[in-house]
């Protein structure tokens, strides 16, 4: 049966019915990326449609072990019977969270916005201090943020502040740009990017005032705080989407919790708002694909003579559109992309920073490292933010977004 | 919307075969599905003709009869000797593959006799290499090696119907302790990971050497490895100083598995891509050929152009195909005729499991170059190919010919597609086929 019907999202409710549709086949259990590394996490299959059925509604949750469910969503993924597990399972996150409390700790991971506020205005300080061995050290023992884990370096300046002076160009065609959080703190460099790319290709960008989707909320079982955000920013969106203009995003995992992880997992599909965002909202390379299809993308490339390795991360893949920075790739002359040909590098948002998971996602992670290794590339390209900051922790190759390369390609470096 | 040459919908064997074979020739390939396919279910062997009722000891020439006393059987639109260009090319697919050496052994000539996690005799045509030992005709002792934390596959049972069985291969089972990082709970994939390290091997001839007699040969789950089959099981072998070979067990089928990253490997290198999370919702149409899919991602819908489109779905156990409640079978994807559905007051099923169920060969009719045809036989649409367990006419479970059946009609479909596709023969692409 489908869960939804034409364009009606029926909702979280029947997310949660769709373990009727498992058939215990287990191949879910052979593509988690976590079970696979530690017995710690029962696997996709045992956490959700199993154990969901003793998950009684108005009952105290008691099983911890699907706090080690990283939320990557391949099981959804791979699942031949179409049961959202992976949503079913962070469902599940939630209400234990509801029932023995969230720690402080996932709490201040879940709100980047804040972290971003506090930390640009004295970003040499802040940076100085999450690269302090100590002070690290000392915010390990005392709130278990793993004092190896990689940690952005804050820009000092926004990419609201860089938008607010740039001026637009003008143009047929217009996007919104939902940029994100990483990009608004930590790598203006490539909102700026992306703008200059949509620009040099004939389309005009508008950046809305934003905030942040919400996500790491949900993945950290803060439904009500997470609802909040989503709320925010697709009221911010939609009157874009009301007006035909497509809102594209450079965060692969942020444009699909507005496409439909808010919807789905959060239950916010009497929301309006988020709705007509929903519909609206893509991939900046899954749009850049489109234009090309309509002959709108400018293909004189210039040459990048470079060897890249390309990991598709895993929200990217739930996007459910194939790897289109492969085929943007593909026109770029004399690049030379390696495919990472591994599903995850392990970090999966915040997953990996704590304490408890961090030795898991580097586990995880390790046939994409050694890959990356293997290969010796100039650099690694990865759609997403957290796993770029992963990548570049374990293997010391620099990683950039796809449209850098493309940036590049296009003779705007 | 996006454009491709051909769009494959299912990725299990026929899906992946046709898109593989269509690559490698040059075709622009995109495979669509709802998930994994049936590779990760099935027990990696090629088994192309098993029972035909009698049981078949040479599935070529058995082949031929069925195909002649059995006109709408699908094994006619490829016959014996299509199913041999299939096997060749699988063979030399898996021998120049990502998990080389591993190959797979057997032909049409002779079925081989291998037992099942239950120790029933399975005829079997093609299969891996770390199963070929197996053979139970061979007759002779085994020892039926399991591990205890595995609890999917038990040794004792196996052992002990296959004493009883007709065969008269003397069994006893053997059980092994070890547990790969001290897990409590481990899949076959679990243990499969832990010999691809070849510490883990060392410990288990360590264990098992000194329990062997001498003249018997080794079963072992099929865990032997998933990133290197052929060392784990050469080394056991080396290290045993005898016969080993794989049974399957209940999924997750490591060998399955094996089959499944091999052929996504060669069409990630043939320049094919897989898209998950696609569920064909129908198809626009003119002039009777599909222009493009319409798929569901998420909460959108998609649409995928295509020149052509193989449909790989599978059957009732897929999804490929529907009953509902009222007794109307359906095609999912793209709403085509479905033929072989007992009428009302006819009998659909027998008494027995295993017996000839009516309802068993319902599915999807195709003319002989696998365009599918409705009730008069008329073809209903040109560019759309049929493979795999979505044809009417056959019966996998009963015949064991589900993985022949997969592997030949993909094939078959894609020589279909570059035939059509090729202007004249002797073209490029022509060679590229052979």
């Amino acid at each position: 049966m489908a869960l939804h019907e034409g364009n009606d999202v029926l909702g979280a409710l029947l997310m949660r019915e769709s373990l009727d549709h498992c058939v215990k086949c287990t191949i879910c259990e052979t593509f988690c990326p976590v079970s696979n590394v530690t017995p710690l996490f029962g696997g996709p299959k045992y956490s959700g449609p199993q154990a969901e059925r003793f998950r009684i509604e108005d009952e105290p949750s008691s099983d911890s072990s699907v706090n080690y469910c990283s939320g990557c969503g391949i099981c959804t993924q791979v699942c031949p019977q179409g049961v959202h597990i992976a949503e079913i399972n962070t469902q599940a996150k939630a209400k234990y969270g509801a029932t023995h409390g969230v720690p402080l700790r996932d709490r201040i991971l879940a709100r980047p916005t804040l972290a971003g506020r506090l930390g640009t205005p004295v970003a040499p300080l802040a940076n100085w201090t999450l690269r302090n061995r100590l002070l690290r050290l000392a915010a390990e023992r005392m709130i278990g943020i793993d004092h190896r884990a990689p940690m952005p370096r804050f820009a000092g300046r926004t990419f609201q502040r860089w938008a607010r002076r740039h001026t637009p160009r003008r143009a047929n065609r217009r996007v919104a740009f939902f940029h994100g959080c990483g990009t608004n703190y930590y790598e203006p460099r490539l909102g700026a990017m992306t703008v200059a790319l949509l620009e040099h290709n004939g389309v005009a960008v508008e950046v809305p005032k934003q905030d942040c989707c919400g996500l790491p909320l949900q993945s950290n079982g803060l439904f009500d705080d997470a609802r909040g955000y989503a709320h925010r920013l697709a009221a911010r969106l939609a009157p874009f989407a009301r007006e035909g203009v497509d809102i594209v995003g450079t965060s692969t995992s942020c444009t699909l919790m507005l496409k439909r992880e808010a919807l789905e997992i959060l239950g916010m599909e009497d929301d309006a708002d988020l709705r007509v965002v929903s519909g609206r909202v893509f991939d900046i390379c899954e749009y850049l694909v489109a234009m090309h299809k309509r002959g709108e993308l400018k293909t004189d490339f210039q040459p990048v003579p470079e060897t890249v390795v390309y990991h598709a991360p895993c929200q990217q893949q739930g996007h459910g559109i194939g790897e289109p920075a492969l085929d943007l790739f593909a026109l770029v002359p004399e690049l030379r992309v390696v495919e990472s040909d591994a599903d995850c590098c392990g970090i999966a948002g915040t997953y990996g920073l704590k304490r408890e998971k961090y030795d898991i996602a580097m586990r995880v992670g390790a046939p994409l490292f050694a890959k990356i290794a293997d290969t010796a590339p100039d650099r690694a390209v990865c759609d997403s933010e957290t796993c770029r900051w992963q990548i570049e922790h374990a293997t010391g190759v620099r990683t950039a977004h796809p449209v850098e390369v493309l940036h590049r390609a296009s003779g705007l470096d | 919307m996006s454009h491709h040459d051909v769009v494959v919908v299912g990725t299990g064997l026929a899906g992946l075969t046709a898109a593989v074979r269509l690559a490698e020739a040059g075709a622009r390939v995109l495979v669509v599905a709802k998930g994994i396919g049936s590779t990760h279910l099935s027990p990696g062997t090629i088994d192309v003709l098993g029972y035909a009722p009698a049981r078949v000891e040479r599935p070529g020439e058995a082949l031929g009869a069925l195909v002649e006393a059995q006109p709408a059987h699908p094994y006619r639109l490829v016959g014996a000797q299509g199913m041999g260009a299939a096997i060749g090319w699988f063979k030399d697919r898996v021998a120049n593959g990502s998990l080389a050496p591993y190959a797979y052994t057997g032909g049409l000539e002779e079925n081989l006799l291998l037992p099942t996690a239950i120790g029933v005799p399975r005829p079997s045509a093609v299969v891996p290499e770390t199963m070929a030992a197996g053979d139970l005709r061979d007759g002779g002792p085994v020892c039926v090696v399991g591990f205890r934390a595995l609890k999917d596959f038990h040794p004792a049972l196996l052992a002990d119907n296959l004493g009883r069985s007709r065969i008269g291969a003397g069994a006893r089972a053997a059980e092994l302790d070890l547990v790969p990082e001290r897990r409590t709970d481990v899949n076959a994939l679990g243990f499969a990971r832990a010999l691809d390290d070849p510490a883990f091997r060392g410990e288990v001839i360590a264990q098992l050497a000194a329990r062997l007699r001498p003249d018997e040969r080794v079963a072992f789950p099929a865990v032997l490895g998933i990133a290197d089959p052929h060392g784990a099981w050469a080394a056991l072998e080396h290290g045993l100083g005898r016969p080993v070979f794989e049974v399957p067990t209940l999924p997750p089928s490591v060998p399955g598995m094996r089959m499944f990253a091999i052929l996504r490997e060669a069409l990630r290198r043939a320049g094919g891509a897989v898209v998950l999370n696609n569920v064909v919702t129908g198809a626009e149409q003119a002039g009777g050929r599909v222009t493009a899919l319409r798929t569901r991602v998420g909460l959108r819908d998609e649409r995928r152009g295509a020149d052509w489109v193989v449909l790989a779905t599978g059957g009732f156990a897929s999804g490929g195909l529907e009953l509902d409640s009222r007794w109307t079978a359906r095609e999912t994807a793209l709403g085509l005729p479905v033929t072989g559905v007992p009428s009302p007051g006819e009998e659909r099923f027998r008494p027995d499991y295993f017996g000839d169920h009516p309802m068993g060969r319902a599915g999807v009719a195709v003319d002989r170059e696998l365009r599918p045809v409705d009730a008069a036989g008329e073809r209903v649409l040109e560019n759309v190919l049929v493979a795999g367990a979505t044809l009417a006419g056959a019966e996998p479970w009963r015949e064991k010919s589900g993985d022949g059946l997969s592997l030949a009609t993909g094939h078959r479909a894609a020589e279909l597609v570059l035939d059509a596709s090729t202007p004249a023969a002797g073209a490029p692409a022509a060679a590229a086929r052979s």
